[in-house]
């Protein structure tokens, strides 16, 4: 077989701004799903922890729901089904005038989808700070809700760092599948870019790249994140 | 000022108290005392709501602790804690250590929250020490500094639960000089502790406790000098000849 490389399409006017243009919806909505998923990652998660036990139930069926239906699935449930779910106006209001539909579907199922993952990491790091301390903080007479704000989830969050950086990693790679419900991100527009040159191997190789590259900036913020907010001599729970 | 009329605690089937009665007066000293799993860390965890009380009634200053809507907050930041692995908060400097509580609970601004710190870090002998981390400090300064930090409070009475049992024996007498002080000015203190030196020193009381009931509770000369109970005399045998 034959294959004429020629990386120089790359570098085409058209190609090199579908490649942009690309990169951009990856990062808005790896972005976007990130800022969706701390959030609830964060409610979900000390919600399993604390004393009520109807809260924690619906934490616990909120994580096991996410984490365990296969996130292509959910994209198809958020973009076919949930608009034939809904009350008509709903719906229709989601198939014909939502701005954006691909981009807001994908932030939503992603972010929902890696908030599960993230509870159950803050929950873990919650586990991770001595009973003790969260005795001594409410002998002091700090509230249940000033007792997660300024011991445990400070100190917890700190514990979860190396976690949450691979799950950074990972909503990047998983924003791919936004392509399946049609949004032109990274991947789908390398496809495109090799169907219409028949350069398969330069196209997908540039994103390769751009998604190398992507991790690595990702990974050395993480790292900035872990050194800066180190508590001096502190490695969490004894034993 | 601090009242326990015959309080019962179980953990599921399991009775951890029985029938415990006692009282603390303003300015005295109650030492704890008892062999492990008797029952002395729930029956102080119990003075200030840490542990709900099935049976009997608890009040501190007047306000009844096991009351159904008792504002426990409240009436925790009146009573001092200090524990026996310190617990202070790991993420904090010395300073926000003492200063937590002072501006969230109390309300005090940064100001006075902080001269509040360094006047009670000098007091314990720790005024050098205000920036640094507890994991840089040894375990005696870090039971000063959580003593400070319950004293940060102003509170009107402290409960220590084995202050010192966690230390280096080099370290123990720099805490319990600490407590000396603090009794010898008139502090309220409830103490479980097995540092019987300390007890006979400035303790008023001591109460001995087995299985979870209170049998001896009187004046520290009498019960060091003629222990009614066997368990008692056993006890203070094993723990003197230590
Ligand atoms: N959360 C709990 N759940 C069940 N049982 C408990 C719990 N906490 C304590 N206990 C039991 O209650 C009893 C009294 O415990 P407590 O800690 O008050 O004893 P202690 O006198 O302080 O002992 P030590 O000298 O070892 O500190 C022990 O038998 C202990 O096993
Ligand atoms: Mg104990």
């Amino acid at each position: 077989m034959e294959y004429n490389w020629n990386w120089s399409i790359l570098f085409e006017e058209q190609y090199l701004n579908w490649l942009i243009s690309g990169f951009g919806w990856t990062v808005s909505v790896a972005l976007s799903a990130w800022c969706i998923a701390i959030v609830i990652g964060a409610l979900v998660g000390v919600g399993k922890t604390v004393p009520n036990k109807v809260i924690r139930g619906i934490c616990a069926t909120y994580v096991e729901i996410f984490r365990n239906v296969p996130l292509l699935v959910q994209m198809f449930i958020w973009y076919f089904a949930v608009p034939e779910m809904l009350p008509d106006d709903w719906g229709r209001w989601m198939k014909r005038d939502m701005p954006n539909p691909e981009f807001v579907t994908a932030v939503v199922a992603l972010g929902l989808y890696t908030a599960s993952r993230i509870a159950e990491q803050v929950r873990a790091g919650i586990e991770t700070v001595p009973p003790g301390l969260t005795a001594a903080a409410t002998a002091h007479g700090l509230s249940v809700g000033q007792t997660y704000r300024y011991v445990l989830l400070p100190i917890s969050f700190r514990m979860i760092v190396p976690p949450l950086t691979s799950e950074f990693l990972t909503v990047f790679k998983n924003s791919s599948l936004a392509l399946t419900i049609g949004l032109l991100e990274l991947t789908a527009q390398s496809q495109q870019i090799a169907e219409y040159t028949f350069q398969g191997f330069e196209a997908f190789t540039a994103a390769t790249v751009i998604y190398v590259c992507i991790a690595l900036v990702a990974t050395v913020l993480m790292q900035l994140l872990e050194k800066y907010t180190r508590i001096p001599g502190y490695v969490g729970k004894e034993g | 000022m601090i009242s326990i009329e015959n309080i019962s605690k179980w953990y599921s089937d399991f009775r951890v108290l029985t029938d415990c009665t006692t009282s603390v007066k303003k300015g005295e000293v109650v030492v704890v005392c008892g062999p492990s799993g008797s029952g002395k860390s729930t029956l102080i965890k119990c003075v200030n709501g840490l542990e709900p009380v099935q049976e009997g009634r608890i009040t501190v200053d007047g306000d009844e602790v096991t009351a159904k809507h008792a504002n426990l907050t409240a009436l925790r930041s009146r009573i001092g804690m200090v524990f026996q692995h310190f617990e202070l908060y790991p993420h904090m400097s010395v300073l926000e250590n003492l200063c937590l509580a002072q501006e969230k609970v109390l309300g005090r601004s940064r100001s006075e929250a902080v001269a509040r710190a360094e006047k009670l870090l000098a007091r314990v002998g720790m005024a050098d020490h205000v920036k640094k981390y507890p994991s840089q400090l040894s375990g005696g300064q870090q039971q000063r500094i959580a003593i400070a930090r319950s004293l940060a409070m102003d509170p009107i009475a402290m409960l220590f639960d084995e202050p010192t049992s966690a230390l280096d024996p080099e370290m123990i007498k720099e805490v319990l000089d600490v407590m000396v002080e603090l009794a010898q000015e008139g502090m309220t203190m409830m103490v479980v502790t097995h540092e019987m030196g300390f007890a006979r020193k400035v303790a008023d009381r001591v109460i001995f406790m087995d299985e979870g009931a209170i049998i001896e509770d009187r004046p520290t000369t009498e019960f060091f000098d003629n222990p009614v109970s066997e368990r008692a005399k056993d006890f203070l045998s094993k723990i003197l000849n230590h």
